[in-house]
């Protein structure tokens, strides 16, 4: 059976979310890939969140939110920015590959842009291959 | 293991209910809902539920100031770090500070197949790919990024670590792939992991052909002497660098090398898990005198009597800490000294951000520069440090 990668995606309510239903209700075809978590902004999205995502056999983390300017919060998003760099180095100490981890931006009325993100994502993150290569890993579905 | 033998192997019913414990604790000063004592009767009359449930049980520093006071030799945090594994099956695990980020990493890094990129800071420091010395790292490198804002810099600890063993002729072995000891997890009930972490160490450690290892962290340092050797085998000598420094001090022409740095005036804080816990008081004394123009005072409480910076193992950091630590601050100040030293990176970090968040009612009160050993050390050897 080829590898299929396991992704959480952290989506803030007022855009990305919106987003992404605007494509299921358009009924766009789009990779199953993604288990989608509702948070109400971006900037609720902690680096703790993404690493144990990671902890817990997750294979990559896509974190979208409203596009800069556009924040329901009015700078939620800006601080996910900020926050964003500083989970890179972490990452990249620990070994976990940058396309493994994806910041982006989708508004209530890009269906076809959340499809986009979250086929490209797969397609990287299924090139890269399973983050746990550990045969005796805990499996969690 | 349950309760029963748990309180079997700590010989906590030699306990005679004299509160010495409760009385000393810095937590218990701040934090009326937390008693040693209360905790250890909870386990004898057999109130487990109540015992585990308890969110104080997460509190404890395990620094050792009730046990070195007690009559009866109870291994309080011991005692502690068991019932707390106990606690764990049951779901409990404190309140992780950070959101749980560091005890994530910790746990990600368990996993044999992580590749780490974690020595890009090496540069200035010369490292050798075989030697008899290995260094061993810690977390700095994942610290870093975390407390950099309040201006703590744990790489460059391990940086200047680094330039001191090789001011004293040795280029050490630094792993690429260390592991975090596990100091955390173990303090925090997850054995497991910690397990998985210790073996991952050593096994790494027997393959690189090491004799010796050096630490400049005293968590690292306690849980390789006393932790390790309870769940893997290890035939290496082990070292803090205050000790190894110490040792040179005398046979090498180090203090010739010194010289007169910036600060005149300093006071020490002792760690928890070198001094209570291994009882190296007085290496780190003899460098600090050995620098000329440096003059060494005391607070008011040091050496087994020194306080703790407040927080363990990332859990349960809270208003009490900040307390316990404005406390420490207050205390050094009133030495008149113009910098804390400590040996500890995690000591520092905590005191830095007791003052970032109480600056606002504590302001100058409590403000004063914190300085890890290995930085003094290697501004006396000549200004080259990384700060």
């Amino acid at each position: 059976m080829s590898f299929e990668p396991k992704i959480v995606g952290f989506l803030c309510n007022w855009c990305s979310y919106r987003g992404a239903d605007l494509a299921g209700t358009a009924r766009m075809k789009c990779a199953p890939n993604v288990r989608i978590i509702r948070v109400m902004c971006s900037g609720r999205v902690e680096p703790a969140f993404i690493f144990k995502a990671f902890q817990l056999g997750a294979d990559g983390v896509l974190v979208l939110g409203c596009h800069p300017g556009d924040c329901h919060y009015a700078e939620g998003n800006y601080k996910t920015i900020r926050r964003m760099a500083l989970l890179e180095k972490m990452l990249s100490q620990l070994g976990i590959e940058a396309d493994r981890v994806r910041l982006d931006w989708v508004s209530a009325s890009e269906g076809d842009r959340f499809v986009s993100i979250v086929d490209d994502m797969t397609e990287k993150v299924r090139a890269l291959g399973s983050f746990t290569k550990d045969s005796d890993e805990e499996k969690h579905g | 293991m349950n309760l029963e033998d748990i309180i079997k192997e700590t010989k906590t019913y030699y306990c005679l209910e004299c509160g010495k414990c409760t009385a000393v604790c810095p937590v218990s000063r701040y934090n009326s809902n937390f008693s040693p004592r209360l905790m250890l009767e909870r386990a004898l009359m057999g109130y487990r539920d109540e015992l585990i449930h308890d969110r104080e049980l997460f509190s404890c520093l395990a620094c050792y100031a009730c046990s070195k006071l007690c009559p009866s030799d109870v291994d309080y945090p011991v005692f502690t770090q068991k019932v707390r594994n106990l606690a764990s099956g049951e779901g409990e695990h404190g309140d992780c500070a950070h959101s749980g980020t560091l005890h994530s990493l910790m746990k990600l890094m368990s996993r044999s197949d992580i590749r780490q990129r974690r020595l890009d800071w090496l540069d200035g420091c010369r490292t050798s790919e075989k030697s008899e010395v290995l260094y061993f790292v810690g977390c700095a490198p994942y610290f870093q990024p975390v407390f950099e804002d309040i201006e703590v810099s744990p790489v460059n600890i391990a940086r200047n670590s680094i330039k001191i063993l090789n001011a004293l002729g040795i280029e050490p072995m630094v792993l690429p792939n260390e592991r975090c000891c596990g100091h955390d997890l173990l303090w925090t009930g997850d054995v497991e992991t910690f397990k998985k972490l210790a073996q991952l160490n050593a096994q790494m450690i027997k393959e690189s052909g090491a004799r010796k290892i050096v630490f400049s962290c005293p968590e690292g340092y306690r849980t390789f002497k006393i932790d390790y050797p309870q769940y893997v085998e290890l035939d290496c000598e082990l070292m803090h660098i205050t000790e190894l420094l110490a040792q040179n001090l005398a046979t090498l022409s180090l203090r010739a090398k010194l010289s007169n740095p910036e600060v005149k005036r300093v006071t020490y804080q002792d760690p928890c898990r070198l001094g209570r816990h291994l009882g190296i008081y007085e290496p780190p004394r003899e460098i600090i005198k050995a620098i000329p123009g440096i003059e060494l005072t005391e607070m008011e409480h040091s050496g087994d009597e020194s306080i703790c910076c407040g927080t363990s193992a990332w859990t349960n950091c809270n208003s009490y800490s900040k307390d316990i630590r404005v406390e420490r601050l207050l205390e050094a100040k009133a030495t008149g000294a113009e910098v804390l030293v400590t040996s500890c990176p995690k000591c520092q970090i905590h005191f830095k951000c007791a003052m970032v968040d109480k600056s606002a009612q504590k302001g100058s009160d409590i403000e004063m520069k914190v300085m890890d050993i290995a930085t003094l050390v290697t501004d006396a050897l000549g200004g080259k440090s990384s700060e």
